[in-house]
């Protein structure tokens, strides 16, 4: 389509823009898609025989096929649970402890030495002591979970609750609100950005342990698929299992994006142009 | 309503004397300018009568109600605008009168930025707004719940020279509509002597009252006018006073003051 002569310039540039950002996007991709391009034409014509490094079309081929059986869906279920069931733990927990932190220094003190020390501790190390406590079933594995999203959701709360603008927290009491009209007028809105990021962490921590909890020991879930491929030697089964928890980890992770955005268009953000004129 | 401010002392924990015996009675719809050096305590009082901070010793009155925690018949407008960053500019201006009922909150929210001209940005963030644009809706929202008095601690000191000016003559154009007592922290003379019918002149360590300079030029008061100029020098020759330059007094006294104005 071409520009015209009446075509706005605004509209033109706003185009161009668009054009930029898929050509950006574009180039990202330029080097992962050659990549797999060059490794499926090796295999193709006997150069490489692909056994331990399955060209692109075996894992699709194995991602079709586990889905079609319906292990795949199985798998990532179980997993998904997993990390639901923990995350909501961690969160709930964290929240809580992170807010009261945050809120009075008294229990700042009294809980936080520990909480850090505790935090010093590598997560991984837990797994034989949550196993001899909990068992080597579902109870051990979320509560590991747990602990990995615990300590970003809580160090988060504290730190924005902490954070909160004294000068805004005034405005509240010069119209005398009361403790509860505080914290849902002043205090959750203000905490609300750095809550999301903190959500987002520990969800991010929440997948990394879930696999660790799987690896140990576990008769389904992706980390199952993982262990499964390597004793059989079925690499392709390993990467469609990687590929499924790239793609669950960025679908929840933009849903926690997509729920907490309406109540944050007010940020003022980088990315954000304000329109200030006078 | 009468406020009466009744031997008010305040020394912080750590120690700092920061008022010492201020007595002060301001009548209904009167303007009230409390100037100063900075450490004279002048925002410490202003607070103390706004019931954020409470005196050591002796109390805030008004109209026989002692005041020990934010009143809903005193209002405060701060040095920054304080805009609530996640409501929108009507929703700021809304914020004090959320227990009313929907239909009248919106109709004193659309009235209040009518009278700050600024209704166009009724439902942009407050980002968007400009700095004098955001303490017009920091005003709107102090003066939505129909305050007796009105608490300003440098309203005006963050912005510049002309939006100053400007927000001056409004503050006094929303004044005079339904008169709200009004007591006013400031270090711009020229702004005290545009706005107030009495001047106060603080002086630091302890924060104490050192003189009452009464302005009772008709208004609007010209700030280009003889009379203007004459009232801005006997505020700084008591300005200097306070702040104990007293071997220049004398000559200072009679003489009219390049110094001062100087030094301003």
């Amino acid at each position: 389509m071409a520009a015209t002569a009446e075509t706005p310039t605004a509209e033109r540039k706003q185009r161009k823009s668009a054009l930029n950002r898929w050509n950006r996007v574009a180039l990202g991709f330029l080097l992962p898609l050659l990549l797999a391009a060059g490794w499926e034409a090796a295999v193709h014509f006997h150069l490489a025989s692909g056994r331990l490094v399955p060209p692109p079309s075996v894992i699709f081929a194995t991602f079709a096929d586990l889905a079609k059986t319906g292990e795949l869906q199985r798998h990532t279920f179980a997993t998904t649970a997993r990390v639901f069931a923990g995350f909501g733990f961690g969160v709930v927990t964290g929240t809580l402890i992170g807010a009261m932190a945050g809120y009075s220094a008294l229990t700042r003190r009294l809980i936080d030495p520990s909480l850090q020390a505790l935090r010093a501790i590598p997560s991984l190390a837990w797994v034989p002591l949550f196993v001899l406590w909990f068992g080597i079933f579902e109870t051990s594995k979320i509560i590991l979970i747990a602990v990995g999203v615990f300590f970003p959701v809580y160090l988060g709360v504290m730190g924005a609750v902490m954070s909160v603008d004294r000068k805004i927290v005034e405005v509240g009491r010069a119209f005398r609100l009361t403790g509860p009209q505080m914290i849902r007028r002043i205090l959750l809105p203000a905490v609300l950005p750095a809550y999301v990021t903190s959500l987002r962490t520990g969800l991010g921590l929440g997948w990394m342990f879930v696999v660790a909890a799987e690896l140990l020991g576990a008769s389904e879930g992706l980390g199952y698929l993982l262990i499964d491929g390597q004793q059989l030697g079925k690499p392709a089964e390993i990467v469609t299992a990687i590929v499924a928890f790239a793609i669950i980890g960025k679908i929840s992770d933009w849903l926690i994006v997509l729920a907490g955005a309406p109540f944050l268009r007010w940020e003022d953000r980088f990315s954000v142009a304000p329109q200030v004129e006078d | 309503m009468a406020l009466a401010i009744a031997n008010v002392c305040k020394t912080y924990p750590n120690g700092v004397h920061a008022l010492e015996g201020i007595t002060l009675d301001v009548k209904p719809g009167e303007i009230v300018a409390i100037v100063g050096g900075s450490g004279c305590g002048k925002s410490t009082l202003l607070r103390a009568i706004s019931g954020l901070d409470t005196p050591s010793k002796g109390e805030v009155v008004l109209d026989s109600v002692r005041i020990v925690a934010p009143h809903e018949k005193i209002g405060i407008i701060f040095q920054e605008p304080r805009l609530l960053p996640w409501l929108t500019v009507a929703q700021n201006v809304g914020f004090g009168l959320e227990d009313r009922p929907c239909a009248e909150r919106e109709s004193r929210v659309a009235t209040a930025l009518r009278r700050v001209g600024l209704s166009d940005k009724a439902n942009v963030w407050p980002r968007e707004l400009s700095g004098g644009q955001a303490q017009r809706v920091a005003i709107a929202r102090a003066l939505v719940p129909r305050p007796d008095v009105l608490l300003l601690d440098e309203p005006f000191s963050a912005l510049d020279a002309f939006t100053r000016t400007d927000l001056q003559d409004h503050l006094l154009g929303l004044w005079d509509e339904f008169r709200p007592t009004l007591v006013l922290v400031t270090h711009d003379v020229e702004e005290a002597i545009v706005l107030a019918d009495r001047i106060l002149v603080m002086r630091p360590r302890p924060g104490r009252i050192a003189d009452e300079i009464v302005t009772d030029l008709p208004r609007p008061r010209d700030r280009q006018s003889a009379a203007f100029d004459f009232a801005k020098r006997r505020v700084l020759a008591a300005l200097d006073r306070s702040l104990d330059r007293a071997k220049r007094i004398d000559d200072r006294e009679t003489k009219a003051d390049e110094g001062a104005a100087l030094w301003w």
